[in-house]
């Protein structure tokens, strides 16, 4: 598929190239997928399809001038190239209209890249019914998203960057009753039944303790420990702005405290992480990305995201990130903790396994609310007690990881976004888990 | 895009075919801090393939709309029926197969401007916003987006709808003494409507530029909200919300049905409980109602071909039917409405909101105001957070003001309020008459496995809760 795509985009491309008139410049965005999407509900098969999209959206500089056009593409040449022509007219006609862009910023060099990574996958109807097989009788509800997806770069300098994966990303539920339930992921570029086995193995042992009586608590401050799965939830909570240049110069970013002295604990190092990630090493107006950018390192917040538009409108260094400044590959450095040990080290207090729908309920304060769920277990002894209804948080994160961050766990999850709006998601989160000594309940 | 030239000769193996046609035109226009950011447009175009074959469900979504890539598409979704038809939660030989035939247009309203006019009309409000150094952010925007969509199904069905909506977007954002505010004109993107330019009018969008901008002075130096159980006055574009949040999503029957708890969710709400809960107080009418012409989800047919009729949910409190479209309802054994929508071409229609809304009551704005001791007045969601059965929730406002003694009194800000939606309803106290009422809604609704974002919207009046749990921002 892959080849089938790159052959599109850069067809297109070098149609771009000749069509200009003089005095223009172009830059071209390539995404596209052919993916098999398996949805499924007590054990069984609700909606099964595959969806096969290519977008490209080509942006027409003249000057300090410049507009975009976003258009699907068929996959048909000759109907493609019409259409990107008729996209070019349109864009040329519009930029009359439009004022210079002071904020406007481009490359100044060409960097080109390829990456491939092709994935071994069986036909994901194969994959379905493996899944179901390994938890026969189970009520199970999930996700499986297969298949190949690209991104592509071109630019009237010559410009051409590539990045295309194959990968799945299965995304499960077992579930005891109501909300009790345990969730699983496996995701990858090569399937393995063996550890699909282990994995559901795990989580059959997890749902064995969701399905004791549940315990209700107070609200309150309770010791605690957070998965990465949990850490997640907060870690994309911190990407909606708080590492934005553009949020961080204009006071709106929830972690703009930290320019003025705020502090996370100092073991706390944060950093956009793009080469271990699966996330394109360029970005869409065709800046490369560095490895990785340090954000946050030794409790203080040391870096940001800069777009080429923030660059330009704050008088900072574009450093490869996407207009909406937010990380693609963030990671949290690991602690000290061996993982195994985390629920002795908890003593007393939550184990929780899952966070859902957190939202900022002070942001300057960085103060965030969210609620526990699937795995969330009370914990005496180091030992799981009972699974616990669903509990309310709400505290800001320079107590969560500053005062009272008691560890981080040894070992990192890779954890690779399973969220699909529009098309197949390509950040990746590096997250350990965390031991705080109280997060604050309300609810 | 074969809108309105006739389709391939299908001949298809299977007991049931769809194709569903998409194409949706966006124009982009934004002035951020007295800039105009480039213009953008968007254009999406492609297919959905649905077969029912062998007591399976498949489908396959294309944007080749050639003759041979709809049959491609067709054929690629019969392969994942057959496939999978042993497997399948539902024997698609016991689903509706739906014939509907009509067209529908949805109102487009006054004439919209041209390009320059679009940014000169936005470059006004933004220069009007940017009163004072502590402004320190502002945008105004407009998004407008065209649609047309094209229904055809084996069983003789053929639907063409179209549609125009807008989406006006002002805020300012004010910094102060380590403190940021925002202060928008209903929310981000809250303000959205099908029809032209007077939507702009409707909600008072010019001049509302340098309005917007003293509220978020006006906030950014304001007290804290203070904490404690108290009355509250919710109005519309925080109502809306409310709503989405605690009515809207647990009554969507696939949650209900268990198709969402890997993602979004599951429901408080069970089958039993239809026909008798007591969702509210005997003040609570909330309905679906697609005939709002004006309103972001208004349409004739949704995306199974259903036709969409303005239907009860809950009546005088009591809930009496689900938000389920005809496939949740041939699975569950209950009434529903027209509501399985997908939000572009490439993803499967499943239960959505669509238009969901609070029918008016009898009380003034001042009325409600006077009748309260010690409360909140509410406005604008900033804010939203909600446990996964929808029931414990937390939402965030812009702006609060203090009423006191049945007199409204000075702003606060940082307003959050918290409740468990079961009993939220139940302490509803008063409903705004007609004239309290707003229109409006959000394209960004969120759902599904693969994730869908599409337009719903929400109508209400203000209303009024006691002893709602109210807390301020940290200290």
């Amino acid at each position: 598929m892959s080849a089938g795509m790159e052959a599109c985009f850069t067809d297109l491309a070098t149609l771009l190239d000749g069509a200009l008139a003089p005095g223009e410049r172009y830059t071209a965005w390539f995404s596209g997928e052919e993916s098999d999407f398996v949805r499924l509900n007590r054990g069984r098969v609700r909606q099964p399809g595959s969806v096969t999209q290519r977008r490209l959206r080509v942006r027409l500089i003249q000057g300090a001038r410049h507009a975009s056009a976003s258009l699907t593409l068929t996959g048909l040449p000759a109907r493609d190239r019409a259409d990107v022509l008729a996209a070019l007219a349109m864009l040329r006609e519009a930029l009359p209209d439009l004022a210079d862009d002071p904020h406007l910023l481009l490359p100044t060099s060409v960097v080109s890249s390829q990456h491939e990574r092709s994935g071994v996958l069986p036909p994901s109807a194969a994959i379905v019914e493996e899944v179901l097989a390994a938890a026969p009788g189970e009520d199970l509800v999930g996700l499986l998203a297969a298949g190949p997806a690209c991104r592509g770069f071109a630019n009237s300098e010559g410009q051409r960057n590539w990045h295309a994966a194959t990968t799945f990303n299965l995304q499960w539920s077992l579930y005891h009753r109501a909300d009790k339930a345990v969730k699983s992921g496996y995701a990858g570029f090569a399937w393995d039944g063996g550890e699909l086995a282990r994995r559901m193995a795990d989580a059959r042992d997890r749902l064995a303790l969701i399905s004791r009586p549940p315990r209700s608590l107070d609200p309150g401050k309770y010791r605690a420990y957070l998965t990465p799965e949990a850490m997640n939830e907060i870690a994309g909570l911190l990407c909606w702005g708080g590492f934005s240049g553009r949020a961080l110069a204009t006071k709106q970013s929830a972690l703009s405290r930290m320019r003025s002295g705020e502090r996370l604990d100092p073991r706390v190092r944060m950093a956009e992480d793009i080469a271990t990630g699966v996330a394109p090493s360029f970005q869409a107006d065709g800046f490369a990305r560095p490895g990785a950018i340090a954000l946050i390192d030794e409790g203080a917040l040391v870096g940001s995201l800069v777009s080429p538009r923030t660059a330009r409108e704050f008088g900072l260094d574009a450093n490869g990130a996407n207009g909406e400044e937010m990380p693609e590959a963030l990671a949290i450095a690991p602690g000290d903790l061996p993982k195994n040990d985390a629920l002795a080290a908890l003593d007393t207090g939550l184990a929780i396994g899952n966070l859902w729908y957190l939202n900022y309920s002070d942001r300057p304060a960085c103060r965030m609310t969210g609620m526990t769920r699937f795995a969330t277990f009370w914990v005496e002894h180091g030992k799981v007690v009972a699974p616990i209804n669903v509990l309310r948080f709400d505290d800001t994160i320079y107590r969560m990881l500053g005062a009272n961050l008691e560890a981080l766990t040894a070992e990192t999850e890779l954890l690779l976004e399973p969220i699909t709006y529009g098309e197949r998601d390509l950040k990746s989160l590096r997250l350990p888990g965390a031991l705080v000594s109280e997060i604050s309940f309300t609810l | 895009m074969p809108f309105d030239s006739p389709l391939p000769d299908v001949r298809l193996d299977a007991d049931f075919w769809s194709l569903r046609f998409v194409e949706e035109t966006c124009e982009s226009f934004t002035v951020r801090k007295n800039v105009p950011l480039p213009f953008a447009a968007t254009t999406d175009r492609g297919a959905m393939a649905t077969v029912y074959a062998d007591g399976g469900y498949g489908y396959a979504a294309t944007s080749d709309l050639t003759p041979e890539g709809l049959l491609a598409a067709l054929d690629r979704a019969a392969g994942w029926a057959r496939a999978t038809a042993r497997l399948a939660l539902v024997d698609s030989r016991t689903l509706p197969r739906p014939a509907p035939r009509g067209e529908y247009a949805a109102p487009t309203g006054t004439a919209l401007p041209s390009r320059r006019e679009w940014y000169a009309l936005l470059t006004a409000e933004s220069q009007a916003a940017a009163l004072d150094s502590r402004i320190v952010d502002w945008e105004a925007s407009m998004d407008v987006r065209i649609a047309t969509h094209r229904l055809v199904t084996s069983a003789g069905g053929d639907v063409t709808q179209r549609y125009r909506f807008l989406f006006p977007g002002l805020a300012v954002t004010a910094h102060a003494n380590g403190d940021t505010q925002q202060r928008s004109l209903n929310g981000y993107r809250g303000l959205c409507q099908q029809g032209g330019l007077e939507i702009l009018d409707r909600f008072g969008f010019v001049g509302a530029g340098r309005r917007i901008a003293l509220e978020a002075l006006e906030l950014v130096g304001a007290p804290n909200c203070p904490s404690g159980a108290m009355d509250v006055l919710v109005m519309p574009d925080q109502m809306i919300l409310q709503i989405h949040e605690s009515i809207g999503h647990p009554l969507e029957l696939d949650r209900i049905l268990g198709d969402e708890r890997n993602f979004a969710g599951t429901s408080f709400v069970t089958p039993d409980m239809f026909g008798h809960y007591r969702y509210g107080s005997a003040l609570l009418n909330v309905t679906f109602d697609p005939t709002r012409r004006e309103e972001l989800a208004s349409y004739a047919f949704d995306d199974d071909g259903t036709r969409a009729e303005k239907t009860w949910l809950i009546r005088d409190g009591i809930l009496e039917r689900p938000l389920g479209g005809a496939i949740s309802q041939a699975r569950a054994g209950l009434p529903g409405v027209a509501n399985a929508r997908a939000d572009n071409w490439n993803r499967p229609p499943i239960d959505r909101m669509a238009n969901l809304n609070i029918e008016p009551g009898d009380a003034t704005l001042d009325d409600m105001i006077a009748g309260i001791d010690r409360g909140i007045l509410l406005e604008t969601n900033r804010s939203w957070s909600i446990d996964d059965s929808r029931n414990k929730f937390q939402f965030g406002c812009e702006r609060g003001r203090l009423i006191e003694n049945g007199r409204l009194g000075s702003v606060v800000k940082n307003p959050n309020y918290r409740g468990v939606s079961a009993s939220f309803w139940r302490s509803l106290a008063r409903v705004g008459n007609a004239a309290t009422e707003r229109v409006l809604g959000t394209p960004y609704c969120g759902k599904g496995e693969p994730s869908q974002i599409i337009r719903v919207g929400h109508a209400s009046p203000a209303c009024v809760f006691t002893g709602v749990d109210v807390f301020g921002g940290e200290a």
